[in-house]
């Protein structure tokens, strides 16, 4: 139901040699309801969604967890170690996401402070050394710093995910032009992740030629989610395309659209 | 099930998921999982700090006391 029909002359979109058929990621946190969820993620035309590791709440009577609202065979699960603080945490919480025996993809994030929910980005690199050893397929949630995502890729992250701006926060791409230099030095797929609150602003971060986009946030707390879910959709379409087409050379003065001859006397 | 009526009136103290729990005797992974209706392809269960890969084997480990078990599940999550 894509309205994005032209054949965009693209590559497939792989990480670590398995092919993804969106170059949009979702999370599952926030949702109003169950319902909501389910009907954004299908608007949203994603594969790869992710979900958070927790305590089940032995408190609750009939608790359930995501994998009674998720088919794996839908969508790709992607766990992630949000809310992890150390790199012993989140090395622990990522084998307990391997355990529940999907995959052993990990979305890495080291928290390194509460209030921006920046990477801690010595403990990112500590653990994701010792996930790649574990034969973990790393993909590291990290700040917009070059050298870290070059040390990031050396240590055997599959993908690397510059924040356009913190967690939460929608605010948007803050730094593109250092997102188009991690992804300019990097043979790894690099995905913005976090801080996308528009189609604008996927737009403007798949503009910028990176590989992909992973959000949660940005449609969840819309007013509408499942709508704001198809035009990141479409925007991240869009974005794709428009990076491909290669955009004019901006220039400081007007230049006519029209023919200059022909005009009448 | 006949084998624990010999042993019901004793209990052993541990540690799920951060809250002190009295079980009786010989309460194994899988019996602590169906107390809470839980699923066991539906979690992960961490006992004493080592994960418990292997869910056939539920049915054969005891809690004994002291013990620290973790059950965790897949939740919503950016």
């Amino acid at each position: 139901m894509t309205t994005a029909a032209l054949p965009v002359n693209d590559v497939p979109f792989e990480i670590s040699g398995r092919e993804f058929r969106s170059r949009l990621m979702v999370g599952t946190g926030k949702y109003r309801s169950n319902a909501e969820m389910s009907a954004a993620l299908e608007a949203s035309g994603a594969e790869v969604v992710t979900v958070a590791v927790r305590r089940v709440d032995l408190n609750r009577a009939n608790e359930e967890g995501m994998l009674h609202r998720l088919d794996p065979d839908q969508y790709f699960l992607l766990a992630n170690t949000a809310g992890c603080y150390s790199a012993e945490e989140a090395i622990r919480y990522a084998r307990l996401a391997r355990a529940a025996g999907f995959n052993e993809w990990i979305k890495l994030e080291v928290i390194g402070d509460q209030e921006t929910l920046l990477p801690d980005v010595a403990g990112l690199l500590e653990a994701t050394k010792v996930l790649v050893d574990e034969g973990f397929k790393v993909m590291a949630y990290t700040n917009e710093d070059l050298i870290t995502a070059l040390r990031l890729e050396e240590a055997g992250a599959v993908a690397v995910m510059p924040l356009a701006s913190p967690i939460g926060s929608g605010l948007g791409l803050l730094n593109p032009q250092a997102i188009r230099t991690i992804k300019r030095r990097l043979a790894v797929p690099v995905i913005v992740d976090a801080g996308v609150g528009c189609a604008t602003d996927a737009c403007a971060a798949m503009e910028q030629g990176v590989d992909g986009i992973l959000m949660n946030t940005g449609i969840a707390a819309a007013s509408d989610p499942v709508r704001m879910a198809h035009a990141m959709r479409l925007a991240v379409e869009a974005g794709r395309a428009s990076f491909l087409a290669g955009r004019m050379p901006k220039r400081e003065t007007a230049m006519p659209s029209s023919p200059l001859e022909g005009m009448l006397d | 099930m006949s084998q624990q009526q010999s042993v019901a009136d004793e209990t052993v103290s541990l540690t799920v998921n951060g809250e002190e729990r009295e079980l009786p005797a010989g309460t194994t992974v899988a019996d602590l999982l169906a107390r809470h209706g839980l699923d066991p392809r539906m979690v992960v269960v961490e006992h004493n700090r080592a994960i418990l890969r292997d869910r056939d084997a539920y049915p054969r480990i005891r809690l004994s006391q002291g013990d620290v078990v973790e059950i965790v599940h897949f939740v919503g999550g950016g």
